[in-house]
C-alpha cells in the first residue's frame, strides 16, 4: 500500500467548483500552507477550483494560506468559529461587502460536528448555545432536566491537512498544539490530503503513537520544511499563485 | 468614584479562590492575567482550547513555537506533566464538566447568572471562539471585569440587553468595586471595597444587591 503523491499540484487537482472543503489548523498552528497555495496555484492557472465551501476555526490572516484563498474570490462560504484574526482584512472586506458567506459555529460546536460527521452520527444534543442568537432555529430537548441544542453533522468532499509524521498508509502524528481540528476532518472528509515534514516507511511510527490511523487518509504528499502562517504573516508575504515560468 | 481596582487587582482577587491542581480555563485577554498571581505553594493546570493542558509563561521572544500556542493565538511553553490532545477532546473536558473553574471577561452580567461577552451587536463581523462553550461545563464559571462600563453605566443588570453567551451560568463576579455570588437568580454581595458605602456600590449596579450575611473588606495588594 501507498498512499503517497509524487508532489502539490498532484494532491490537490481532484477537487472540483462546489467543493466542501475543510482546511486543518488552529490559526497558523498546522495550517497546511503549502497545501492551500497549490490550489491558489491551480485556481490562478485554470480558473478552477472556485465556489468552494471552507471549513476552518478561522478566516485567515494576512495575505497568505486561507487569506490568500479567500482573496482569490475561490470561497463561497465560510464556516467557522472565529472570522477574526491579527489582520483579518481579506475575510472581514469581503464579507462586510457581501461577496462570502459566513456560517458562524461556536467551537467546540464546531469540533464536535466535524468528529460527528467522521463518525456516521447525523445529530447530537449540546448545551452550548442554548438561549442565544446561534441556536435560533435549531431544534431545543429536554435530557434530565436541562435543555440543549440539536447540531448536524458536518462532512466535506475533501480535507486539507497538515501533519509531522506521516508514513506511506497515511499513519499520522503532529506536531505539539498543531493536531487541533486535524485529526477530526481527516475522518469527516470523503478524500483526506495530508501533507507531512516527514515521510517515513511503515513500521517507523510505534503503532502506540500514531494518533490518526491511515484509514482516515488518502494522499500523503511530503513537503519538507513547510512554512509557518505567523512566520510569513512577519515578514509581510503575500501569495497571489506561482510566477508563472 | 475615586478608588477602584486595577485589572492586575482583580485578577489577583480572583487568583485566591483557585484550588491547588485545579484545572482552569482562562478566557482571552484580560483573564490571562489571573495566572500571574496564584498564590504561593498553589499550582493550577491551565486548559487551552486548541488542546494543551498544562501550558506555562511565554517562551523568550525570538524563541517561539508557533505550533505551540494558545487560544489568543499567543506562543506558550509547557509544564512538566503537559499534555496535547484534538478539539473534540478538549471540548469534551470543557462541556463534560471537567474543568473546575473558567474565568472569562464580560460586556454584561444578569442577575440570574446570563451573560452576554460576545457580540456588541449586529454590525461588523461576528466572531464566537470558545465563548459559548466555555460557560457550560466547568463547575464553577466566574467572570472578572470593570464594575462599570467605559461611560459608567453598569455592567451587572436585571437583565442582558447585548446577545447572550449563556444563560444562567455565572456563579461568581470579581469586579472593580466588590465580589458578588448569584443565588437564586439574586445578586448577593461577597465583598466590597472598605472605602465604598454600600449606597454607592448599589448606584452603579443595575439590579439590587441582596447582603444575606456580613460581607467582607475587598482587601487587595498594590500591584
Amino acid at each position: 500500500m501507498d498512499k503517497t503523491v509524487s508532489n502539490l499540484p498532484a494532491a490537490v487537482a481532484a477537487i472540483p467548483d462546489g467543493a466542501t472543503v475543510m482546511i486543518g489548523g488552529f490559526g497558523g498552528s498546522g495550517a497546511p500552507i503549502e497545501l492551500i497555495h497549490a490550489l491558489i496555484d491551480r485556481f490562478v492557472a485554470t480558473g478552477h477550483p472556485k465556489d468552494l465551501t471552507v471549513v476552518n476555526n478561522n478566516a485567515g490572516n494576512g495575505h497568505i494560506g486561507l487569506a490568500a484563498l479567500i482573496e482569490q474570490g475561490m470561497v463561497r462560504k465560510l464556516i467557522c468559529s472565529f472570522p477574526r484574526s491579527a489582520d483579518p482584512v481579506v475575510f472581514t472586506e469581503m464579507y462586510l461587502a457581501g461577496k462570502i458567506e459566513l456560517e458562524l459555529v461556536p467551537q467546540g460546536t464546531l469540533a464536535e460536528r466535524i468528529r460527528a460527521g467522521g463518525a456516521g452520527i447525523p445529530a447530537f444534543y449540546t448545551p452550548t448555545a442554548y438561549g442565544t442568537d446561534l441556536a435560533k432555529g435549531k431544534k431545543i430537548e429536554e435530557f434530565d432536566g436541562r435543555p440543549y441544542v440539536q447540531e448536524r453533522w458536518l462532512k466535506a468532499d475533501f480535507a486539507l491537512v497538515k501533519a509531522h509524521a506521516g508514513d506511506t498508509h497515511g499513519n499520522l502524528t503532529y506536531n505539539k498544539a498543531a493536531r487541533n481540528f486535524n485529526p477530526l476532518m481527516c475522518s469527516a472528509a470523503a478524500v483526506t490530503i495530508v501533507q507531512v515534514s516527514e515521510l517515513v516507511a511503515p513500521g517507523a511510527i510505534d503503532p502506540e503513537h500514531v494518533i490518526t490511523p491511515g484509514i482516515f487518509v488518502q494522499s500523503v504528499v511530503h513537503v519538507p520544511n513547510p512554512q509557518q502562517e505567523e512566520t510569513l504573516n512577519r515578514a509581510n508575504a503575500v501569495y497571489s499563485g506561482a510566477v508563472q515560468p | 468614584m475615586t478608588q477602584k481596582l486595577s485589572n492586575a487587582q482583580i485578577a489577583w482577587r480572583a487568583a485566591q479562590d483557585i484550588a491547588d491542581g485545579a484545572y482552569v480555563n482562562l478566557g482571552i485577554g484580560f483573564p490571562e492575567m489571573v495566572a500571574q498571581y496564584q498564590p504561593a505553594g498553589r499550582q493550577a493546570i491551565f486548559h487551552t482550547e486548541n488542546g494543551i493542558l498544562d501550558f506555562g509563561e511565554s517562551p523568550a521572544k525570538g524563541s517561539e513555537d508557533w505550533d505551540l500556542i494558545n487560544a489568543g493565538k499567543k506562543a506558550v511553553t509547557l509544564n512538566p506533566g503537559a499534555a496535547f490532545f484534538h478539539h473534540a477532546d478538549s471540548f469534551a473536558m470543557v462541556r463534560g464538566g471537567h474543568l473546575d473553574v473558567a474565568i472569562l471577561g464580560a460586556y454584561q452580567v444578569a442577575q440570574n447568572g446570563d451573560l452576554a461577552n460576545w457580540s456588541t451587536g449586529p454590525k461588523g463581523v461576528p466572531a464566537v471562539g470558545g465563548a459559548m462553550d466555555l460557560v457550560h461545563g466547568a463547575k464553577r464559571v466566574a467572570v472578572i471585569t470593570d464594575h462599570v462600563t467605559k461611560d459608567g453605566k453598569p455592567k451587572l443588570l436585571e437583565s442582558c440587553t447585548l446577545p447572550l453567551t449563556g444563560v444562567g451560568c455565572v456563579t461568581r463576579i470579581y469586579t472593580s468595586l466588590a465580589v458578588i455570588d448569584i443565588q437564586d437568580s439574586r445578586f448577593v454581595l461577597i465583598e466590597k471595597l472598605p472605602s465604598l458605602s454600600l449606597a454607592d456600590l448599589q448606584a452603579v449596579t443595575g439590579a439590587e444587591l441582596l447582603v444575606k450575611a456580613p460581607f467582607a473588606d475587598l482587601i487587595v495588594p498594590e500591584l
